[in-house]
């Protein structure tokens, strides 16, 4: 285990992977974001947790470059970033499963594990022509997959229309750590899924932890936070109302604050 | 199959689950291979007609037949791609027409060496492409407005250019080379048909084979994913349009060819016959479904029931009919085919 947090919540001691500061971002009159502070250590799973419209979503679209904030600091390794993009932040390492499945539902599962960063062929027929290795994106694929113990995906060059929800969320979570060399964010990965398939996707997160990558998970599913995560980022209008440990805290303390009922 | 008994109980039942009729062995079929559907209609329709007349089969009705199928075919062509990515063109008769007014006015009323002229001709339609990718880029404007817009601006642009006149160029001229026929044993093919081949290859190869038509299928399939895994959105669909623009220039070529001179009074059902070509061809309106292989035969289709109904001594009125039937009958299969999710 990589992260015992034995100083608690506010250990600062290590540079955080991912930090953020003061991030604020409107849309219209809604202020999504009111000076949002964020950190994530390195290897720990970090639950982000927080009632409908708190602004989850909109936090982690500014650490992923899905939108930018209109103002704040994001620090990745300590250095200072912005992101234009969501191309620029997974070209620094962080892969990302959107609240809203972010796959093409036409496309197989190895077109959509590679979508964006399809591998060329060898050669003049790459190079020149820009023709795509269909077959050693398969075989990458296959072996990923595979790799990452997920049985229910079992023929690569299925489209992905064709799988149920939990298979689909499989595919995303993949996707996301095939290529999430530094971070991966989940945005609600079991909200759409029944409960076996939720369990799934939960083993999937612990074993991606596992292998070192630290991990954002957004959820509403307390058990599965609790379980899962090392430390929880509450979340309340618009701004962090807390940092805590599932070891200090219960699950109707973190309701608590997550409702305002109870001060951090 | 074990673990997937094992795994998914709960789910919904997995697509590849061993209870499938053969209703849906067919639907499995056409969803893997989009272009089936077209081509099983164009040989039945094909059989039929030539069953009614003997002539249908011969080596110049045939002839005929592919060199009248090859301005409608690139225009579909370019509309395909358009519609690949959700959108659809309404301008591109206008853009041809407009593409073919600079071609033959620059070369005959200018005195332009031809192939410069024709050289403008085709930055031209690149031209309409990327005033229709702006609007629907970075003004937002929904294609099937802005290409409405542009339909009225394009028409009137080439009215004024025009000016009424019929441009005819003289019989060696670069301008009428896509007419040149060509014999292929006893068919008698031109270069505009070979052009439309070729095109067809190219943009199939590239959509088939290359990221940019893997991205092209993926923004007409989920525009807001395909942007969250980092593909620039705006600039693929400006490509698309600037693709499609240029593909309607080349038809605006093969057209003067074709008919041996360049006027504004061209068939008004162009931009509609483009769009049905593409959805006969299994080319589905809400994008990133469907291969131009099937838009080839979609222009065959309306060509061969145009041919065939002709030879047939039927009105025209029932090829309109033939023709709307079947649109309806290839938006229908598309329904279906999509419902293979589930
Ligand atoms: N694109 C947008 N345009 C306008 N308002 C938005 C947009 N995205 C978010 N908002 C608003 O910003 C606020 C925060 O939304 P956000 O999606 O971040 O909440 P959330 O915590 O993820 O909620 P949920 O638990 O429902 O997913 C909400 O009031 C929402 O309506
Ligand atoms: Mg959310």
């Amino acid at each position: 285990m990589t992260s015992q947090d034995e100083n608690g919540p506010s250990d600062t001691s290590r540079t955080p992977v991912l930090a953020a500061t003061g991030l604020t971002k409107s849309y219209g009159r809604v202020e999504a974001l009111r000076g949002v502070d964020f950190e994530l250590l390195p290897g720990e799973i970090l639950a982000v947790i927080g009632d409908n419209g708190a602004g989850k979503s909109t936090l982690i679209k500014c650490l992923s470059g899905a939108t930018t904030p209109d103002s704040g600091q994001l620090y990745l390794d300590g250095e200072e970033v912005t992101f234009r993009n969501p191309q620029a932040a997974q070209d620094a390492g962080i892969e990302t499963v959107y609240q809203t499945l972010a796959v093409a539902p036409a496309l197989d599962i190895a077109s959509n594990l590679f979508l964006g960063r399809e591998l060329r062929k060898k050669g003049p027929l790459g190079g020149l022509l820009r023709v795509l290795d269909f077959a050693e994106m398969r075989k990458q694929a296959k072996d990923h997959v595979s790799r990452m113990g997920i049985e229910t995906l079992q023929d690569i060059t299925q489209p992905v229309e064709t799988l149920s929800g939990g298979q689909r969320q499989a595919v995303a979570v993949a996707r996301a750590a095939a290529f999430g060399s530094k971070l991966v964010i989940l945005d609600e990965p079991t909200a759409a899924l029944g409960v076996r398939e939720s369990g799934q996707v939960v083993k999937l997160i612990r074993q991606l932890r596992d292998n070192g990558l630290p991990i954002v998970l957004i959820s509403h599913d307390m058990p599965s936070v609790f379980e899962l995560a090392d430390r929880i980022h509450v979340q309340r209008l618009g701004r962090r109302a807390a940092v805590i440990s599932p070891k200090t805290h219960t699950m109707n303390d973190a309701v608590a604050i997550m409702t305002g009922a109870r001060a951090a | 199959m074990a673990e997937n008994l094992v795994t998914a109980p709960a789910g919904p039942p997995s697509a590849d689950a061993k209870s499938r009729g053969p209703g849906n062995t067919v639907q499995h079929l056409l969803h893997a291979h989009p272009s089936l559907g077209p081509l099983v209609v164009l040989i039945v329709a094909a059989i039929i007609f030539d069953l009614i007349n003997g002539r249908f089969f011969s080596a110049a009705n045939l002839s005929i037949m592919l060199q009248e199928a090859a301005v409608i075919g690139l225009l579909a062509l370019g509309q395909s791609i358009i519609i690949l990515t959700a959108g659809i063109d309404l301008s591109v008769g206008a853009a041809m027409i407009l593409a073919q007014m600079v071609m033959a006015g620059l070369a005959i009323n200018s005195g332009w060496p031809v192939a410069l002229a024709i050289l403008l001709g085709l930055l031209v339609g690149l031209l309409t492409g990327l005033i229709d990718g702006v609007l629907v880029t970075r003004f937002h404007v929904p294609p099937f407005i802005g290409t409405l817009g542009t339909l009225g601006v394009f028409t009137a642009l080439g009215l004024l250019y025009a000016n009424g006149q019929t441009l005819t160029p003289g019989p060696n001229s670069l301008l009428v080379w896509t007419g040149t026929v060509i014999h292929i044993g006893s068919f008698s093919l031109t270069t505009g048909v070979l052009i439309m081949l070729a095109l067809y290859l190219v943009v199939g190869f590239i959509l088939a084979r290359t990221a940019w038509g893997k991205h092209v299928y993926a923004v007409g399939d989920e525009p807001e994913a395909s942007r969250l895994v980092g593909i620039n959105t705006t600039r693929l669909l400006l490509s698309v349009y600037l693709l499609a623009g240029l593909v309607y220039a080349i038809a605006a070529w093969v057209q003067i060819g074709r008919v041996g001179d360049a006027s504004t009074d061209i068939s008004s059902t162009l931009n509609l016959d483009s769009i049905t070509a593409a959805v006969i061809g299994g080319i589905s309106l809400f994008g990133g479904r469907g291969v131009v292989l099937g838009t080839l035969f979609g222009a065959l289709i309306v060509q061969v029931f145009q041919n065939g109904l002709a030879l047939a001594g039927v009105q025209d009125l029932y090829q309109q009919l033939a023709e709307g039937l079947l649109v309806i009958l290839a938006v229908a299969v598309d329904q279906w085919i999509r419902r293979v999710r589930k």
